[in-house]
């Protein structure tokens, strides 16, 4: 008989460069291939305000589903109610909606006035026993605090005693630890944390007909504002990513026990990157790890709910907002019969990427009255091409020279890409700024 | 040439300065850092308009309340601290900030001490109200980062003379940490990561070392850091809240005068900086 594995928010995911259609509300994709972006991810929908959390996990979980099992420690014992099974395509559009963009800009006519366009490109993804033994758990000292079923899941909540009982209760029903595993639990049982357990019913869900594993919810409220990731790291093969998307009233969520950095954003990049965006941002990405020393929490998306500029996806209705556990928009959802645009729902989207020796705790938030926003957004600028010739053209043709070098410089800074390759891949000289006449030269020429 | 008589006049020289201004170019090089190598959100009109906003305050109440001199270095210092933990959408809210910073100077006295650190009660009522923000985590965890600040910092409080509520305040706080990892049976790193905050070693270090809201003796400044330590760490391990030390500090900061009437000392004059002892030394500067 196969164990679950116990996965504690380490769902094994792929993060994929989502292709889009044209769509009208503001601009265009350029559509990109599926494309691996970041191994080992997991996404996380926290939505809260006053205490009152909604936490929505999502996973990819491609093995069998017989597998799977997922433990959570919670802050409280929760009851049925309070747990809920959510959607992938709200959490798709959620993450589309927040994802690192490209936007094309074309150069005017220097003979004539401006023209503009934008474009923008979407870079990230999509992700996304029955037979219990009371006795034997009594003596254990673990205690079955709940345990009933949502939709395709079956659900435990468990608090015990002492860390040793609880790692033999879940080894004796089926789960299979992570070696090490017994030191934070022992952490969490003492800070009073109860265990959130979920694993797959086969039978319901094939009754449910369904192929992947939908998002788990759960409802609580409380006054801590954290992820605990430390189950994640024990035992875990090399670091994780995780991306962390905060729906809340007043304005942008920061880790209060880890830096929280702004990724560089709206700098140019030469016109080939259009092609891999998904490699520019996963190297853009990896080279601010290492700037951080491993230890950054990386802001990608702060923004208001109520529009984009430019729009990687359209805004969230309040439906789904709602169904992401936006509690706080009730009057307003009615109002529009749930198409409308929601206010006072403020996004943020976080990005770590986590082991225990950079991560040694658990992550803790706070919601900070920063409502300014910001995107990750790279830029591309055509060049005019145009055959016009008048002083301004020629002026114009040099200085692109000096710009292309100077893309080249900052995709090579950003990414830790050999200059050498990026100028090639441009046709640029080795040297193309050098090579015009010293000041001295151009002073006496004519 | 006599060389100990030179030693002995830089020496004097070293001793007549007001020790606030070692905290100002402390303070001043961390902001600098802040700005130029972490980017820290402060927009160069949010620093003038602190600037200006704590030292026009202080013009006005030194004005307003017969002061016999106007003495902007206090008033500098809170500026800084402002400067490095606040952060708004609105700058005007700065402005807000640095009235009340040196206005609860004047507005809130017992027994001729003012009662808060003026930096302390302005961020914490800015934050309550919504109006703007802390970074706790702005710094980093790099490791010569904290070092470089304890250095600078404990120039300051040598100068200043309150070492004691800096050491004691650390080590109930990092001793408290320490003894509830080894609770809960987390690996030391988990301490260390949460002692390894440039947030914490400013307010260790510059914070509530404020000689004229710390008790006069030196067993109530011990007494004092040791109820300063416990409530930042229930702020946050039983409330779960941010900020744990400023709220440690703003909440005991009251108990002060009681303090003092338990454990008197003479009160600090930062014309006279004391070593911190019981009865401060006559200090003869050779210079003047």
């Amino acid at each position: 008989m196969t164990r679950p594995f116990v996965c504690a928010l380490t769902f094994l995911t792929g993060l994929l460069l989502w292709s889009g259609s044209a769509s009208a509300f503001c601009g265009f994709y350029v559509g990109k291939a599926d494309t691996k972006l970041f191994n080992k991810a997991s996404e996380v929908v926290i939505a809260r305000h006053d205490d009152k959390t909604v936490i929505t996990m999502a996973n990819d979980f491609k093995g069998d589903v017989k597998e799977f099992a997922l433990i959570v420690p919670v802050p409280t014992v929760l009851e049925k109610e309070q747990v809920h099974v959510g959607e992938t395509a709200v959490l798709k559009h959620l993450a589309d909606y927040s994802a690192p963009r490209l936007v094309e800009y074309f150069d005017e006519n220097p003979c004539r006035r401006y023209m503009l366009m934008e474009e923008k490109t979407d870079a990230l993804k999509s992700m996304p026993q029955s037979a219990i033994s009371r006795e034997r758990g009594r003596a254990l000292g673990v205690t079955v605090e709940a345990q009933y079923q949502v939709g395709e899941y079956d659900i435990l909540i468990l608090s015990a005693k002492e860390s040793a009982g609880l790692e033999t209760w879940l080894t004796e029903n089926g789960y299979r630890i992570p070696i090490g595993a017994s030191s934070v639990l022992h952490s969490y049982l003492k800070q009073n944390l109860k265990f959130f357990v979920a694993k797959v019913n086969l039978g319901e869900q094939a009754k449910l007909g369904l192929t992947h594993l939908r998002p788990l919810q759960i409802a609580f409220e409380s006054p801590r504002f954290m992820l605990p990731i430390r189950l994640g790291t024990v035992n875990a093969d090399g670091p994780q990513e995780l991306f962390i998307y905060f729906l809340t009233k007043q304005g942008r969520v920061e880790t209060t026990n880890y830096r929280t950095v702004r990724l560089p954003e709206a700098q140019e990049i030469p016109l080939y990157v259009k092609d891999r965006f998904g490699d520019f941002y996963r190297d853009l990405f990896t080279q601010q790890v290492k700037r951080e020393n491993e230890r950054g929490v990386f802001v990608e998306y702060a923004w208001d709910m109520n529009w984009c500029d430019p729009c990687a996806a359209n805004p969230l209705s309040v439906d789904e907002l709602r169904s992401l556990g936006v509690f706080w928009q009730d009057s307003i959802g009615r109002g529009n019969k749930g198409m409308g645009l929601a206010q006072n729902v403020f996004l943020t989207r976080l990005h770590v990427r986590y082991d225990a020796a950079h991560f040694p705790e658990d992550l803790i938030f706070q919601e900070t009255s920063d409502r300014a926003n910001f995107q990750a957004r790279y830029i591309l600028r055509h060049p005019w091409t145009g055959p016009d010739d008048c002083a301004a053209a020629t002026a114009y043709r040099q200085q692109l020279r000096e710009r292309y070098e100077r893309e080249a410089q900052t995709l090579a800074t950003l990414t830790g890409w050999n200059i050498g390759e990026i100028r090639k891949a441009m046709n640029l000289g080795v040297r193309p700024v050098n090579d015009q006449k010293k000041w001295y030269e151009r002073l006496w020429s004519d | 040439m006599n060389y100990d008589l030179l030693f002995a006049r830089l020496t004097a020289q070293f001793r007549s300065f007001d020790p606030r201004l070692y905290q100002i170019v402390s303070l001043g090089t961390l902001l600098i850092y802040g700005l130029l190598w972490l980017h820290f959100d402060v927009s160069i009109p949010q620093i003038a308009l602190t600037f200006g906003a704590t030292l026009l305050t202080q013009y006005a109440c030194t004005r307003l309340y017969k002061l016999p001199v106007f003495d902007p270095l206090s008033a500098v210092v809170s500026a800084l601290g402002l400067c490095i933990f606040l952060r708004t959408n609105e700058v005007l809210i700065v402005a807000l900030a640095a009235v009340i910073a040196i206005a609860s100077k004047f507005v809130i006295r017992w027994k001729k001490k003012h009662v808060f650190n003026p930096t302390n009660v302005a961020l914490i009522i800015v934050i309550v109200s919504g109006l703007g923000w802390i970074s706790p985590g702005q710094w980093g965890q790099v490791a010569w980062l904290g070092f470089l600040i304890a250095c600078m910092g404990s120039l300051v409080v040598t100068r200043a003379a309150r070492a004691d509520v800096t050491l004691a305040f650390l080590g109930f706080y990092v001793g408290l940490l320490i003894a509830r990892a080894l609770w809960l049976g987390d690996p030391l790193t988990i301490p260390l990561h949460q002692i390894e905050s440039g947030t914490l070693l400013i307010f260790s270090f510059f914070m509530i070392t404020d000689p004229k809201t710390t008790p006069n003796s030196r067993s109530g400044r011990i007494a004092f850091a040791f109820l300063v330590a416990l409530t930042a760490l229930s702020v946050q391990f039983v409330l779960f809240r941010p900020n744990g030390p400023l709220w440690g500090l703003l909440i005991c900061s009251p108990l002060v005068p009681l303090v003092d009437r338990m454990s008197p000392g003479l009160r600090y004059d930062w014309s006279r900086p004391s070593d911190g002892r019981m009865a401060p030394r006559l200090e003869v500067s050779l210079t003047s």
